[in-house]
């Protein structure tokens, strides 16, 4: 895998706390355009925490600390003058169980792009067809675009959701383990998606599949108690693990 | 890679949103600004309160100037024309009432609220429900004449020597008054509990009735509680039914039957009598507006203390 590629982000040095516990310890990882980012690990070792702080929606938790840095395309975006909504409108996210808002799908696509100030209907028409096409549910619903997104299966949810996110073409598009609340055929629909979607969108994903991770990703990162073990391309972190935490771990002799 | 990003007017969706990023400087204004005027509206209510209270009492200070507090607490005779102030007659009187009112509302309010919420089919509950609400949004002055002409001549068959002004009538009316609060509350409370709960209760064969019950009930007991006690202050709030319907007779007894008075009812006799301003009765309204206040600030304390207590986590 070339390493010519541009950064999206540099982790340096990245901890992070809940109130007293700390929960990654001195992340330090390159992130890179147009690829496929997986994330693995165990329950618990810190993976989630770490993909929500590369868009700040860790702060959520009001207890949070961190130190360190992650550049955002040359930015850091701990800096007290980085507006965390622009990060955000370029740093999309994908969240575990599918959240669309309860409304119409054309509603819940339109969202981001009308509090972004696009309102003339032709655009959003538009956005609407592009975006569903992109998370491969135009045919799917284009008859029913105006019908609760509720009324749709955890699948067509989650692509709801996926199309949500493509609305105001963001740059980075984070996946917390996007498919672990959905069936097979749901599953690898989002996978093969995913593969779609890398043309145009650098994509970090969450998963606690080893499989998948295999399956779609260009490199892997396998965290463990908060740590960053081991970061390579897929190929090799699977094939010839140089950690043997992560040999363990990918043969399945624990987690 | 073709980048099948959507061109509009020759700019992607991405550059638009940026471009209206850069011309739309006065979003971050306004959100600096709206939390302000949030906190300024919360502000105010917590001064209007502070307010009433400082009226309450200044006025009431300068009433226990003229009267003993021993006295005005510890005494059973209330007859301010005869310089008379024991309060416990006109709490005697609240709490009749206000007993009377919850012995009707609490066993019909969470009745109703268990039918509407775990038995009753979504028609049927489409329809009840608002008529349910209807009931909150009558004039308490209506409610007062429905006691007074209806409630206590249909007592009368029933109970003899019912005196006309009566505690009974005045709060069975007052429990019907609360009803749909308790119910509407109970019912949101229950509404609240999540299916999965009832479907676990359900899996292990119990009953409907088990569910509810020992599941559904429990789950939502603080909201249950908290509704009894937002009723109970309004029960002993309850100012236009009890003046219409249960007399103006203060007196140290828990007899239904009789004419009583409560705080509110003595309170309003005063307020539209003639009587002259600066004068010690003027000021007993304070003080016993003051104890009324104090009464409901306990109840609204303790339903707090209880939500607390039994909530169940879920």
């Amino acid at each position: 895998m070339a390493d010519t590629k541009s950064s999206v982000f540099n982790v340096k040095d990245l901890n992070l706390w809940y109130g007293d516990n700390q929960a990654l310890y001195d992340i330090n990882m390159d992130i890179k355009e147009n690829d496929v980012t997986a994330i693995i690990g165990p329950s618990g070792c810190g993976k989630s925490t770490y993909v929500k702080t590369l868009n700040r929606m860790v702060e959520t938790v009001p207890v949070v600390k961190t130190s360190g840095e992650i550049e955002y395309r040359g930015k850091n975006i701990f800096d007290k003058n980085y507006l965390v909504e622009d990060l955000r409108t370029k740093v999309g996210m994908v969240f575990q169980k599918p959240n669309p808002f309860p409304k119409s799908i054309y509603e819940n696509i339109v969202y981001g792009p009308k509090i972004h100030g696009i309102k003339d209907k032709k655009t959003l028409d538009q956005i609407v067809e592009k975006s569903l096409k992109g998370a491969a549910l135009w045919d799917e619903v284009k008859d029913r675009l105006h019908e609760n997104a509720y009324g749709l299966s955890g699948g067509q949810q989650q692509r709801v959701c996926i199309a949500r996110c493509l609305a105001i073409e963001p740059d980075v598009i984070l996946m917390d383990e996007p498919t672990s609340a959905l069936d097979p055929i749901s599953t690898l629909k989002v996978e093969e998606l995913i593969q779609e979607l890398k043309k145009d969108y650098s994509i970090v994903i969450v998963t606690h599949n080893m499989q998948q991770a295999a399956r779609i990703s260009d490199k892997t990162a396998f965290f463990l108690s908060g740590e960053l073990v081991e970061y390579t391309d897929t190929n090799t972190l699977f094939s010839n693990p140089t950690d043997k935490r992560t040999e363990d771990y990918i043969t399945g002799r624990f987690g | 890679m073709v980048s099948s990003k959507n061109k509009q007017d020759g700019l992607s969706v991405s550059e638009r949103i940026e471009k209206n990023k850069q011309s739309n400087s006065s979003t971050a204004f306004v959100e600096k600004l709206v939390p302000k005027l949030l906190l300024l509206c919360a502000t105010l209510s917590v001064l209007v309160t502070l307010g009433i209270l400082y009226t309450l009492l200044s006025e009431t200070f300068t009433f226990f100037n003229e009267v003993s507090v021993i006295e005005f607490f510890t005494s059973t005779h209330w007859n301010p024309w005869r310089d008379s102030y024991g309060i416990l007659s006109l709490i005697s009187g609240t709490l009749l009432i206000t007993v009377t009112a919850m012995i009707i509302a609490i066993p019909l309010g969470v009745a109703s609220a268990i039918f509407l919420s775990e038995y009753a089919s979504d028609k049927v509950r489409r329809m009840l429900k608002p008529i349910l609400e209807v009931l909150a949004g009558i004039p308490t002055v209506v409610y007062g004449f429905f006691a007074l002409t209806f409630v206590t001549p249909m007592l009368d068959k029933i109970i003899p020597g019912l005196s006309f002004f009566n505690a009974l009538s005045a709060g069975i009316v007052v429990g019907i008054m609360i009803v749909p609060m308790v119910a509407s509350l109970t019912e949101d409370a229950m509404g609240a509990v999540p299916n999965v709960l009832r479907e676990g209760a359900m899996a292990l064969g119990a009953t409907r009735l088990e569910t509810t019950v020992k599941v559904v009930i429990p789950a939502a007991l603080s909201g249950i509680v908290a509704s009894f006690a937002l009723a109970m202050s309004r029960a002993i709030g309850e100012t236009m039914i009890v003046a219409i319907a249960a007399g103006a007779t203060p007196k140290f007894s828990f007899d239904p039957t009789q004419s009583i008075q409560t705080m509110t009812g003595y309170i309003v006799q005063v307020s539209t009598g003639d009587v002259s301003y600066g004068s010690t009765i003027y000021y007993s309204i304070y003080a016993v507006g003051t104890t009324l206040f104090v009464f409901t600030l306990i109840m609204n304390l303790l339903a707090q203390y209880i939500s607390r207590r039994f909530r169940e986590e879920y």
